[in-house]
């Protein structure tokens, strides 16, 4: 079954501005998918219009095979969201946030106040669940998002970039909460700008920009795609002289780091071997930039 | 057992109307208090002072006459104030976007936030009832008409106040109607006085203040007297509550105001 399936979508603003341009995108159920696109490439015009807050122009949109027109109700049940701004009271304590949007989802408090408390101690927000929303650090404004999307059991829960301006550490235990509730069984849709993020947890992919979707696939394939990456090698000891690599590029960056492009198909073992060879000793060695964001860049400059 | 869609909707309005009474009852200090503190001293300056020098009017002491005016005034401005206040926070800092993506028709969302402005307008004018007391004996000839005649105009003004927070784009525009419609419509709707003393010319177009029509059908219910026919006045609020309710579920629906 389909979590999501949108059909021929468009949307334009009243300034003329074409945000959506019949887009079609379908999320299986249980999937981790990821809505990619630079700035103003129509990604949260699409979650506006999948979660009702931005009125489409043309097309359908079902979710769990119930359509958004027919059978608003049905179909937004199913939904949770986490915007990208908060958009919470700031002067209601955040467990009567939660309660309360549990109880719009038609939940009653009976069943909606365990519920709240039951995320409110997976998120770490329980010691907080009497204060005002206004009095939460960024972080915990974040978890508090996440809780009242999952409040009501959503089956689709949509993340539009839910770990903008959060810590490392922080953004590491959401991803690893977000793992949990998918292998659960809820179907989760992603827009981030941290493609590593994307790559980490999402197993498919979609990438738009100006309104259309240029691509949409599962993110192996994609990743396979990539012509060459480039590794950066820390040495151990200062080079005294540039050297000869037979069938591959460097760039000595200072004396202590090198960066090597390898295309597909070529072994790195040749390159460790003529190193050792040399006397080159490599202490560490990373990807110069996340594999996902060179491909995302590509594709964008191809769709230019 | 999966609670039937009736039900949904029940829990759905009953928080939200919850929501609603939580928020007026945790700033009282700007809800409730200003109000009572307000038509206090109306009854001590109009009433007392004033009232003792003007006499009888419709055969009531001045103060008797102008309590059911000054209590529906009170519930009027709150009705109205509780809704424009409260939606246009919710659009302002944009948690009007939970109830937007939650499964719930327009018309509930129109009726909890309705509600609630009833709820504060019935609260504020029970206490005014209650101050009032402290001055003056308040008959009650009718008690059906005091009754439903101040509970349909706290909804017809808590209808008005959703209508203007939809359409207001800041904190400005859920002022200026309460300023410059709603307080001279109040004052020229017969609190203080019998249209009966206006010149012929202006006791016509006072006719087309549907303020007038309240708080004298008001006033009928707790004096048993009125400048206008009582069912005139229950036949204009029902219109008026008809009509408003239609147009605010239209701006819902298109989603003005609301949605891009």
């Amino acid at each position: 079954m389909k979590a999501l399936s949108i059909k021929n979508l468009s949307k334009t603003y009243r300034n003329g501005m074409q945000a959506l341009k019949e887009i079609n995108l379908d999320v299986e159920q249980g999937d981790f998918f990821a809505l990619l696109g630079p700035n103003g490439a129509g990604k949260s015009t699409t979650i506006g219009v999948i979660t009702s807050l931005v009125t489409k122009s043309t097309g359908s949109i079902q979710v769990f095979d119930t359509d958004l027109d027919s059978d608003a109700e049905q179909a937004k049940s199913y939904i949770g969201l986490v915007p990208q701004e908060f958009n919470f009271n700031g002067f209601e304590q955040v467990k009567h946030i939660l309660v309360a949007q549990a109880g719009y989802y038609g939940m009653p408090a009976s069943q909606a106040e365990p519920r709240a408390d039951e995320l409110l101690k997976q998120l770490g927000l329980w010691e907080k669940r009497d204060t005002p929303s206004r009095s939460l650090s960024g972080g915990m404004k974040r978890r508090l998002m996440i809780a009242r999307a999952l409040v009501h059991n959503p089956r689709l829960l949509i993340l539009d970039e839910p770990t903008a301006g959060v810590d490392i550490e922080l953004r590491r235990s959401m991803w690893t909460f977000l793992r949990k509730i998918n292998a659960e069984g809820t179907t989760i849709i992603l827009t981030t700008h941290y493609l590593e993020e994307a790559e980490s947890l999402c197993r498919n992919i979609a990438i738009i920009d100006k309104g259309q979707i240029i691509e949409n696939t599962d993110m192996k394939s994609l990743l396979n795609r990539l012509d060459k990456e480039t590794f950066v090698l820390d040495l151990k000891k200062p080079l005294l002289d540039t050297f000869e690599l037979d069938g591959f590029d460097y760039q000595q960056i200072d004396n202590t780091t090198i960066e090597i492009e390898i295309h597909r198909g070529e072994s790195l073992n040749s390159v460790f071997e003529q190193l050792t060879s040399k006397g080159i000793e490599v202490t560490s060695m990373k990807n110069k930039v996340n594999r996902l964001e060179e491909l995302f860049l590509n594709l964008v400059e191809k769709s230019e | 057992m999966t609670p039937s869609r009736h039900q949904r909707h029940w829990v759905a309005f009953s928080t939200l109307l919850n929501r609603e009474i939580r928020r007026f009852f945790r700033i009282w200090p700007q809800t409730i208090l200003p109000p009572a503190i307000t038509m206090t001293l109306y009854f001590i300056i109009f009433g007392n002072l004033i009232g003792s020098r003007i006499g009888e009017m419709g055969g009531f002491t001045y103060m008797e006459y102008i309590v059911p005016g000054i209590i529906m005034m009170a519930v009027i401005n709150n009705a109205y104030s509780n809704v424009a206040s409260s939606f246009f926070s919710a659009k302002f800092q944009n948690h009007i976007e939970e109830l937007i993506v939650a499964p719930i028709p327009n018309y509930l969302i129109l009726a909890g936030y309705v509600a609630g402005g009833t709820a504060r307008g019935l609260c504020v004018g029970l206490i005014v009832t209650l101050v009032s007391l402290f001055f003056t004996h308040l008959p009650v000839e009718h008690i059906f008409i005091t009754i439903s005649m101040v509970f349909l105009s706290a909804v017809l003004f808590a209808l008005g106040g959703f209508i203007n927070a939809i359409y207001a784009r800041s904190f400005d525009e859920i002022a200026i109607i309460p300023t410059f419609i709603l307080t001279p419509l109040t004052y020229l709707g017969g609190v203080f006085y019998s249209i009966d003393l206006l010149p012929e010319v202006w006791q016509h177009i006072s006719m087309l203040n549907p303020i007038l029509y309240m708080v004298n059908a008001f006033r009928y219910g707790m004096l048993g007297i009125s400048d206008i026919p009582i069912m005139a006045a229950f036949s204009i609020i029902v219109l008026f509550i008809a009509a408003l309710t239609a147009y605010a579920l239209y701006l819902l629906k298109k989603g003005t105001g609301l949605r891009n």
